[in-house]
């Protein structure tokens, strides 16, 4: 039983790769992101409003709904450079909303909605609670619906940019299925969000707690397309996590390489040993595996069947690539990459919560067994 | 030259599948050797060299070459479909593995009009074989350093020394020779010169290597005040180091030019699978094993890995930043992979595992236990996986030599 696993690059894609990376090079210098750590908000409004005015918001939205008619393909090489460049922002969340809405979302809701996503309105998904569970259909908050109106109850944690975002898609139970509902931030009670401490510095995340809060029955997603939605959200959300940590081992590595090359012990280079060489071009074959899955995922992500594989496989082999170039990159800088001021550190913190978020490597590879054999 | 059409490559692949199909015998009453570096017997090298010969006269070995040496002067297209067929039929391997992908290669490449008439075509028929005198005893890995001499004496060269893992060996009638011609050079490399040389003198003797497997494929050369003509030599004195890089490049496939066929059989890794279907461990199917399920799926990842990073090899805006970086791997990530693949389906098998070739109760013939110890000859043979870390390292990544 052979497997042939398949990989392209659309002209698209190329254009996108290109643009992206000195975009992203330019506006989010390491200078940049460490000014961006200790600020409340934890992006730059600016770079938002260029990105969003660059179209990329609207990449893998329908152009009947206000996009450009692309893929999610499309998205991997702007979200893989912006790993590359650490740069913050609520732009994979933004762009996960949008997926929900364009797969389950009522025609009213699109048509209000999608538009104002794709020219740089922030919005997020709360689908992770505290049970820690990565399978989106297990979902204790409950939803229940009286008349016109929906009352929400329960706690939902990680909700990326929630602070910052204008819509919240919230996942919750009713009638004991899963179903979306569309909350608006505005509408929260003051006491509804609470910032979490995460170890990523450069992301913010907020606790949602949903008692008391309730919306209009018309922001309830369409319950028919929710389960279609969730699987398609689980997937796209290991996707983008896949294309951040790509990008964020190729400059990890770069960054070590740099180091290795230039700082001397007992007189010598100490790259030169191979002691810190082997591990550290170990690394950068993890790096070149991780992104030919990477690709590969991004090309058949449209794919019933081989998308599930490729996303899986990629998700998992990005975060085992950059965790270990990250974890190396801290002990070859020696006394500097422990301390806060080495630049290791942020690469290794992202790592730890990117490959939390959506599903583990050993949670995928539980998943790819039954693919796979 | 005129474009090809697709019905011409249609015919040309149905001929050829159907000559495959009339002529190929993949499975005579004795054991094939899987590589070139595995005949270790009159029996294989008979056969094989037949079969060399006779898919050569039929046109579908070196199909690519220039047709004045010998070679059959078609487009590159049409070895590459006659080298599928050869696969799809499950054709024996070439023989003649270093005469046809780095001597042939690289004496059409560099060498004289003259040495490509004496030289290729009975590379391609198999009538000589060809073997490679790089590595010695004391100078595996630090190929630079190679101390066998060759003094200038008239018309000849008289060699003295020895080179160790010469792949067919006993059985080759011309040899690519690294040795030093200048001890006295300003640096090791400028002292070296390289050799089309006679294998058939007084004076040069092969003794077979018994490998860790207990099986033959390898000999050892010692060269006694052997003389060879003054004409063997390839390039200029003192320019063998640059030939040998040369060459390495033909052996790492960096470098095209080769006349089709296969020297190896790859097994298929997905072939793992039916073994864990029917592995048994400690008295319950492998499979049901959560840690050797996370395991096999490590494996049949790391298997696309490799055809993935191939594929991705040729979409240049994916290799732009690195352009060296996935061929000068590849070899690295390849040959660790199979030794690994194999050790773990011995894992597989449970105590199985201490079984080996000849067992009747062995799991398939006890082939994934030779494999694994035959693994280690790609993992050390053409450069150690350390060295070629050393060669990642200081040729992709740009850090200083080790030294």
């Amino acid at each position: 039983m052979s497997q042939k696993a398949t990989i392209g690059f659309s002209e698209e894609q190329a254009q996108l790769l290109d643009v992206a990376t000195s975009f992203c090079r330019d506006k989010s210098p390491v200078e940049k992101v460490r000014s961006l750590l200790t600020d409340e908000l934890g992006y730059d409004q600016a770079t938002w409003s260029e990105l969003a005015e660059l179209g990329w918001l609207a990449i893998a939205v329908p152009e009947e709904l206000g996009g450009i008619g692309l893929g999610m393909a499309e998205v991997v090489p702007v979200v893989e450079q912006m790993g590359r460049a650490l740069m913050a922002g609520p732009f994979a969340s933004t762009t996960l909303a949008a997926q929900a809405l364009v797969v389950a979302g009522t025609d009213d809701q699109k048509d209000n909605l999608l538009p104002k996503l794709c020219e740089g309105t922030v919005a997020t998904l709360a689908f992770s609670e505290p049970s820690g569970s990565w399978d989106l259909d297990q979902v204790e908050c409950k939803a229940t619906k009286t008349g016109d109106s929906i009352t929400l109850s329960g706690r939902k944690t990680f909700v990326e940019n929630a602070d910052a975002a204008a819509w919240i898609i919230v996942s919750v139970s009713l009638d004991g299925a899963p179903a979306l509902v569309a909350v608006e931030r505005s509408t929260l009670p003051e006491a509804a969000l609470r910032r979490e401490t995460i170890i990523d510095e450069t992301r913010r995340s907020y606790q949602l707690t949903l008692d008391d809060v309730s919306v209009p029955a018309s922001n309830l997603l369409d319950t028919a397309k929710v389960a279609a939605a969730l699987d398609h959200l689980h997937l796209c959300g290991n996707l983008l996590l896949a294309a951040e940590m790509c990008g964020g081992a190729a400059s990890v590595i770069d960054y070590t390489v740099d180091y290795l090359k230039t700082r001397k012990q007992f007189g010598k280079y100490i790259g030169s040993y191979q002691a810190l060489k082997h591990p550290i071009v170990d690394a950068h074959i993890g790096y070149e595996k991780a992104r030919s899955h990477l690709y590969s995922a991004a090309f058949n992500f449209a794919q019933q069947g081989e998308g599930e594989i490729t996303t899986r496989i990629a998700k998992a082999e990005s975060g085992d690539a950059l965790s270990f170039a990250a974890d190396r990159a801290i002990q070859f800088h020696g006394g500097f990459g422990f301390t806060y001021d080495c630049d290791a550190q942020l690469y290794r913190r992202r790592s730890l919560w990117c490959e939390n978020q959506f599903g583990d490597a050993a949670y995928h590879r539980s998943k790819l067994a039954e693919l796979m054999f | 030259m005129s474009t090809i059409s697709e019905k011409e490559l249609d015919e040309y692949r149905a001929d050829a599948s159907a000559w495959f199909s009339e002529n190929t015998n993949a499975d005579p009453d004795f054991m094939l050797p899987l590589t070139f570096m595995e005949v270790g017997t009159e029996q294989q090298f008979d056969f094989l060299r037949d079969w060399q010969n006779k898919v050569y006269e039929a046109g579908y070995l070196g199909a690519n070459w220039p047709k004045e040496y010998g070679g059959g002067g078609l487009d590159q297209k049409f070895q590459d479909i006659a080298t599928q067929e050869m696969g799809k039929h499950n054709g024996p391997i070439m023989l003649n593995a270093i005469g046809l992908n780095w001597a042939g290669p690289l004496i059409l490449d560099m060498g004289t009009v003259d040495e490509r008439q004496r030289y290729i075509k009975g590379i391609l028929s198999a009538e000589d074989i060809w073997c490679q005198g790089f590595s010695e005893p004391e100078n595996g890995s630090d190929l630079g350093n190679a101390q066998t001499k060759a003094v200038r004496d008239g018309d000849e060269w008289v060699l003295n020394g020895s080179k160790i893992w010469t792949t067919q060996g006993n059985f080759a009638k011309y040899m690519i020779l690294l040795a030093r011609t200048n001890p006295d050079a300003p640096n090791k490399y400028a002292g070296l010169s390289f050799f089309l040389s006679p294998m058939n003198v007084p004076g040069i003797e092969t003794v077979p290597i018994r490998k860790l497997t207990g099986e033959y494929g390898f000999t050892q050369t010692f060269f006694t005040d052997a003389r060879i003509p003054a004409d063997t030599l390839m390039g200029k004195e003192g320019e063998g180091w640059l030939v040998a890089m040369r060459t390495l490049e033909y052996e790492r496939g960096v470098k095209g030019g080769q006349p089709g066929g296969y020297v190896m059989r790859a097994s298929d890794p997905f072939e793992i699978i039916d073994l864990a279907r029917k592995a048994k461990r400690n008295g319950k199917p492998a499979l049901e094993d959560p840690v050797i399920r996370d395991q096999l799926v490590q494996f049949l990842v790391e298997a696309r890995s490799l055809q993935l990073n191939s594929k991705r090899g040729h979409i240049q805006p994916l290799v732009q930043d690195n352009p060296l970086s996935l061929a000068l791997s590849s070899k690295l990530q390849a040959t660790e992979f199979i030794r690994r693949l194999n050790e773990f389906a011995m894992t597989l098998q449970g105590q199985h595992g201490a079984y080996y070739v000849g067992e009747p109760d062995a799991y398939d013939e006890g082939l994934w236990q030779r494999g694994y110890l035959n693994a280690f000859s790609a993992t050390i043979g053409g450069g150690t996986s350390q060295i070629q870390r050393n060669i990642i390292g200081e040729h992709v990544l740009g850090l200083p030599k080790t030294r």
